[in-house]
C-alpha cells in the first residue's frame, strides 16, 4: 500500500463498509426477525379480518402480499442510517473524501440483503396462506426480487431526510408511500396478469427498468438528503 | 494551510459566533477556546466541511482532513480490533498493522472486547485511531482530552507533536485547562454571536 | 450591489431584477406593492368567470346544471399540479444557490398548492355525487390528486418536523424535487391502473366541451393564477417577517400607525 496516499481506494472502502454493515446486522441478528414477524402477522390479519373464503383471499392476494411487503420495508428502513447518525459515523463518511453517493449505495445494498432478501424468500409461504394460485407464484417472487431493491433505494432518500428527527420513522411512511405507488401498481398488475394467464413480461420489464433507474438516481438524492440532515 | 476570513454561521437566523478571521500554517496548532455554547463544535464542523458557512470563506490547501468529534464514530457492536480494522480499510493507508495502532493507543488489553464494554476513556482512545491510520494534513479535534486520564492526555500531546513535526496542521477545540505544549501554538477565543450573551 | 456597464441595458435589468429579489428587504417591499393589484385582478377575473360559468353558460345535455362545478374543479386541479412544479423548481434554485427568499417562496407555495388539491378533491367528490351516485370514485384523476395531496402533506410535514428553519426548508425542497421526478411516473401508473381494473375508464370530464362552456373555464384558469400569486406573496412576506424580526431592516420596512408592541420589542 502506498504510504503517501491518505485515503483507501473507493472499491476497498465500499466493500469494507458493506462487510461491516453485514457484520453489525449479524451481531444483532434477532432484530432482523422483527420485520419478518411483522410481515407474518400483517398477512395473517387479512383472513382474520375479511374472512377465510379461499376465492376471496386468492383475489386479494397480490395486493395484500405487496402492501404487507411495503409496510415491512418501511419498518425496517428506519435503521438504515439511524445508528450511524447517532454515533457520529455518518459525519465521518462525509469527511472521508469518498463519494457519499457510493456510501449510500453500499448501505442500501447491505440493508436490502438483510431486510429485503429475507422478505423475498419468505413470500412463498405468505402466498400459500393467501391462496395465491401456484402458476402466479414465480411471478410474485420475481416482482418482489426486482422491486424490493427499488423500495430500499427510494426509501433511503426518505430515511436520509428524516434521520435527524426524533420521530423520523413515523414521518417516513408519509414521505415514501406516494413514491411507492407506481411500484405497487406495476407489481400487483404483473401478479394479477399471471393469475389470469395473461402475459406478464411487460410488468417485470417495467420493474427492471425501475430498478436500473433507481440504482442510478436514488443514491444521489440520498447523499444530498444526508448532507442536509447532518447540517 | 488554512485561511479563514469573516466566517459566520447562522442558526435560527442568529449568528452562532462573531465573525472569525485566522490562519493556520503547516506545522501549526490552533487552539479554539470559549465558553460552552459559543460555537467551538460548530467551527470545527465548518472546517470539516460538514456545515456550510453563511458568510465568509474557508480556503484550505490541506491534502486530506481527519476529524475526531464529540461523537466518537465507533460501533458498539464491534470489538476494538474490528473498529480499527474498519477505519483502516475505509479511510487509511493500510500499511500500518492494526495491532501496532492498538498498541500505541494503549488498548492491547481490551483489543477483543466489544466497544460497548469499554470505559469512556478507552472509547476515546479507540476513536483516536483514525489519526494514526491515515496520513492527512489537517487534524480537527473537538475536545480530544475529555474522558482521558493523565497518560491519555500525554498520548494525545505526543500525537499532536508528531503531527506538527511532520508538517501537519491541527485545530483543537477545548474548554478545559490543558494546553498542548506545542511550539507553533496559537489560540483564539470564540465569542457568542447571540445578542443576549 | 455590483455596478455594471450599460452595454446591454435590457439583459442587465432582468439579471439585476432577480438579484434584487433575492435580497429580503427588496423582495419584501416589491411584493408588498404588488399584492393589492394581484388581489384586485383575481377578484375581477373570478367574478367575471364565475358569472359566465354559473349563470350564462348553457346547461350540459348530459349532466344538466351539475357540470358547473367544473369551473372550480378543473382550474383547481391544474393549479395543484402547476404549483407543485413551481415549488420544486423554486426548491431546486434554493438548494443549489442557497437563496433564502427562494426557500421562503417554495415553503409558502406548499400550503397553497395543498389547498388547491383539496379543493379539487372536494369539488371532484361533489361532482361525482349527481353524476355517479357516490361521493367518491377511484378514477384516474381523483386518485392522482389524492396522491398529489400526500406529496404536499409530506413536504409540509417534513418542513414542520425539522427544528432549524433553513435546514427544514432545504430538506423539504429536496423532497419536493424528488416528488417532481416521480410525479409523471405516478400519473402514468395511476392512469394505467385505472384501465387495468375497469372496463371503461370512468372520467368526470368525459363529455365534449362546447366553446361557450370553455370561455369561463379559461377565465377561471387565469384567475386562479393571480390568486396563487397574491396568496404566495402574502405568505412569503409573513414568513420573512417572522424570520427577520430581529434584524434592522424590518424597522424601516414595516410602517406602524401606533406604538404597537412590535416596534417596542425590536428597539429593546
Amino acid at each position: 500500500m502506498n504510504e503517501l496516499t491518505h485515503t483507501a481506494s473507493i472499491p476497498r472502502a465500499f466493500f469494507a463498509l458493506l462487510r461491516r454493515d453485514l457484520l453489525l446486522a449479524f451481531r444483532r441478528r434477532t432484530e432482523l426477525l422483527y420485520p419478518l414477524m411483522f410481515l407474518l402477522v400483517v398477512v395473517s390479519l387479512f383472513p382474520l379480518g375479511i374472512g377465510p373464503g379461499p376465492a376471496l383471499l386468492a383475489r386479494i392476494a397480490p395486493g395484500v402480499l405487496w402492501i404487507a411487503a411495503l409496510l415491512a420495508t418501511v419498518i425496517s428502513l428506519d435503521s438504515l442510517f439511524r445508528s450511524d447518525f447517532e454515533d457520529g459515523t455518518l459525519e465521518q463518511y462525509l469527511i472521508s473524501g469518498h463519494p457519499l453517493t457510493l456510501i449510500a449505495l453500499a448501505k442500501t445494498l447491505a440493508h436490502w440483503l438483510v431486510a429485503g432478501l429475507p422478505l423475498v424468500l419468505l413470500s412463498p409461504l405468505l402466498a400459500i396462506w393467501m391462496n395465491l394460485p401456484t402458476r402466479a407464484m414465480g411471478v410474485m417472487v420475481a416482482t418482489l426480487a426486482l422491486a424490493t431493491p427499488i423500495l430500499s433505494l427510494i426509501g433511503a432518500i426518505g430515511v436520509g431526510l428524516t434521520v435527524s428527527l426524533r420521530r423520523g420513522g413515523q414521518l417516513l411512511s408519509l414521505l415514501v408511500f406516494p413514491l411507492y405507488v407506481p411500484v405497487l401498481i406495476i407489481a400487483t398488475g404483473g401478479i394479477m396478469a399471471a393469475v389470469d394467464d395473461l402475459p406478464y413480461q411487460a410488468f417485470l420489464g417495467l420493474l427492471l427498468a425501475g430498478l436500473i433507474t433507481s440504482l442510478t438516481l436514488a443514491p444521489f438524492a440520498t447523499a444530498a438528503a444526508l448532507k442536509i440532515s447532518l447540517s | 494551510m488554512l485561511t479563514v476570513s469573516q466566517l459566520t454561521f447562522e442558526r435560527y437566523f442568529q449568528p452562532v459566533f462573531k465573525p472569525l478571521d485566522f490562519r493556520l500554517q503547516a506545522g501549526g496548532l490552533l487552539l479554539v477556546t470559549g465558553a460552552n455554547g459559543c460555537g467551538k463544535t460548530t467551527l470545527i464542523r465548518l472546517l470539516a466541511g460538514i456545515l456550510t458557512a453563511s458568510e465568509g470563506s474557508i480556503k484550505s490547501t490541506a491534502a486530506g482532513t481527519a476529524y475526531v468529534g464529540h461523537l466518537l464514530a465507533i460501533k458498539d457492536d464491534l470489538t476494538v480490533v474490528e473498529n480499527v480494522r474498519f477505519v483502516r480499510d475505509f479511510l487509511g493507508t493500510g500499511s500500518r498493522a492494526v495491532s501496532e495502532v492498538i498498541e500505541q493507543l494503549g488498548l492491547r488489553r481490551v483489543a477483543h472486547q466489544l466497544a460497548r464494554t469499554l470505559s469512556a476513556g478507552q472509547r476515546k482512545r479507540c476513536a483516536l485511531a483514525r489519526l494514526l491510520l491515515c496520513r492527512v494534513d489537517l487534524w480537527l479535534l473537538d475536545e480530544p482530552y475529555s474522558n482521558l486520564d493523565d497518560e491519555g492526555i500525554g498520548m494525545v500531546d505526543r500525537l499532536l507533536q508528531q503531527h506538527s513535526d511532520n508538517g501537519g496542521g491541527c485545530v483543537v477545540a477545548t474548554h478545559g485547562n490543558h494546553r498542548p505544549p506545542i511550539a507553533g501554538r496559537t489560540e483564539i477565543q470564540l465569542i457568542s454571536g447571540h445578542r443576549s450573551a | 450591489m455590483s455596478s455594471k456597464q450599460n452595454i446591454k441595458p435590457r439583459k442587465n435589468a432582468l439579471v439585476l431584477f432577480f438579484h434584487k429579489m433575492g435580497s429580503p428587504p427588496w423582495f419584501f417591499a416589491f411584493a408588498g406593492k404588488l399584492i393589492p393589484w394581484l388581489w384586485a385582478v383575481f377578484a375581477g377575473l373570478a367574478a367575471w368567470g364565475l358569472y359566465l360559468g354559473l349563470f350564462r353558460a348553457p346547461p350540459d345535455y348530459l349532466q344538466g346544471e351539475s357540470f358547473r362545478i367544473m369551473y372550480i374543479h378543473v382550474p383547481a386541479a391544474w393549479m395543484s399540479m402547476l404549483i407543485y412544479g413551481l415549488m420544486a423548481v423554486m426548491g431546486f434554485i434554493a438548494l443549489v444557490w442557497r437563496v433564502r427568499v427562494m426557500e421562503i417562496l417554495a415553503m409558502s407555495s406548499a400550503p397553497v398548492g395543498a389547498a388547491f388539491t383539496l379543493a379539487a378533491l372536494i369539488t371532484g367528490s361533489l361532482w361525482g355525487r349527481p353524476t355517479w351516485g357516490t361521493y367518491w370514485v377511484w378514477d384516474a384523476r381523483l386518485t392522482s390528486e389524492l396522491v398529489l395531496l400526500f406529496l404536499y402533506l409530506g413536504v409540509m410535514g417534513l418542513y414542520s418536523a425539522h427544528d432549524e428553519p433553513r435546514k427544514a426548508a432545504r430538506a423539504a425542497c429536496l423532497l419536493a424535487l424528488v416528488g417532481l421526478v416521480n410525479l409523471p411516473i405516478i400519473h402514468f401508473s395511476v392512469k394505467w391502473w385505472n384501465t387495468l381494473h375497469q372496463d371503461s375508464s370512468i372520467g368526470i370530464t368525459g363529455s365534449h366541451i362546447h366553446i361557450s362552456m370553455l370561455w369561463p373555464l379559461l377565465i377561471m384558469t387565469v384567475a386562479t393564477k393571480f390568486y396563487y400569486a397574491a396568496n404566495l406573496l402574502t405568505r412569503a412576506r409573513v414568513m420573512l417577517l417572522q424570520q427577520d424580526l430581529r434584524k434592522g431592516w424590518i424597522r424601516d420596512a414595516v410602517k406602524l400607525n401606533d406604538d404597537s408592541g412590535l416596534n417596542q420589542g425590536i428597539t429593546q
